[in-house]
């Protein structure tokens, strides 16, 4: 019964999505249909919530575009995403970055994650 | 031919479609079914198709009912469902009919029986309006007025009241076949069915 539902949802499964976090900045490269042509458009910024599950796992990536904070949801494992690039390992306490949403330019800056 | 088939909810997932999109889909397991009896004008005064889904040890099935699944196979079932055709000259007794019978973008209606959600009030039952919280205020999920006075002198028959809710053959239309998975007979609809998980529903193909 629920194996069904688990077999569904695991054959959605997409392995060649790299692991990332909250705070990471990753490059998602969207395919867009225009027409009969599709092509590639990045979205650089940074992670600012993650949710867990298959079919249903979700990200969110935060953008400063033109001045404006821009945000756009992904499903993880969805076909419209052609590859992600991860930029920049940052280091966060927290899972849900909301409060980058109140602050703007240097504050809003998240530090690197070093690895000694 | 028949187009109705018998089945069961397991449970509701998302899958992507083609372009990209994420799709609410319901999971059924439909069929497959097998026809128990045959009715015609000729004997019956009407043409329809009984159907019997998920099977049952023979040991396990009641004398009369066993007789009765003689008839047609040698298998007995759990459910029993009567489905009306147009015609059902070209179907014979004891056939099985499975899930090819639909094939993805379809439109279907199913029948379910609803969760039941016992002694519901008026705001959840039927979707009245409540009362403020605050400020004094007592009227909070009080149903308001149910009638006049003098004339009529009586609460109208069918006024909606509070009462058991659930538990009731519901329908949903037009229902969209996302993707059909023949050999294991799974079918993703589009859109949530009536009833909880292992629920039998009825699935009707539109047109």
């Amino acid at each position: 019964m629920a194996n069904i539902i688990e077999k569904l949802e695991k054959e959605q499964l997409r392995l060649d999505i790299p692991e990332f976090d909250s705070g990471d900045t990753v490059k998602v490269h969207v395919k867009i249909r225009e027409g009969e042509k599709e092509r590639i458009q990045a979205f650089q910024g940074v992670v600012i919530k993650k949710t867990k599950g298959f079919a249903g796992a979700r990200f969110t990536v935060r953008k400063i575009s033109g001045g404006i904070g821009v945000e756009r949801i992904f499903p993880l494992y969805s076909p419209i995403i052609d590859k992600i690039e991860i930029v920049t390992r940052g280091r966060v306490r927290r899972s849900k970055l909301y409060y980058l949403r109140n602050l703007r330019g240097k504050a809003a800056r998240i530090k690197e994650k070093r690895f000694v | 031919m028949s187009t109705s088939l018998l089945g069961k909810k397991i449970g509701m997932t998302s899958v992507f479609s083609s372009d990209g999109r994420l799709v609410p889909v319901t999971v059924l397991q439909v069929g497959p079914c097998v026809v128990t009896q045959v009715k015609t004008v000729e004997t019956d005064g009407y043409n329809a198709l009984q159907m019997g889904f998920e099977e049952k040890s023979m040991e396990k099935v009641t004398k009369p009912l066993a007789g009765h699944f003689k008839k047609a196979s040698d298998k007995g079932f759990k459910h029993l469902r009567e489905f009306r055709s147009d015609s059902v000259e070209d179907v014979e007794l004891g056939t099985t009919i499975g899930i090819d019978t639909f094939s993805v973008g379809d439109k279907i209606t199913i029948s379910g029986i609803s969760k039941g959600r016992g002694f519901q009030g008026t705001i959840k039952r039927h979707g009245f309006s409540r009362g403020p919280e605050t400020h004094g205020n007592r009227n909070h999920r009080k149903p308001g007025s149910v009638g006049n006075s003098a004339w009529p002198g009586k609460i109208i028959k069918g006024k909606k009241m509070p009462g058991h809710m659930g538990v009731d053959r519901n329908t949903v239309k037009n229902l969209t076949v996302i993707d059909i998975k023949q050999d294991e007979n799974i079918l993703l609809v589009k859109g949530a069915v009536p009833g909880s998980k292992t629920g039998i529903i009825e699935v009707k193909k539109v047109g």
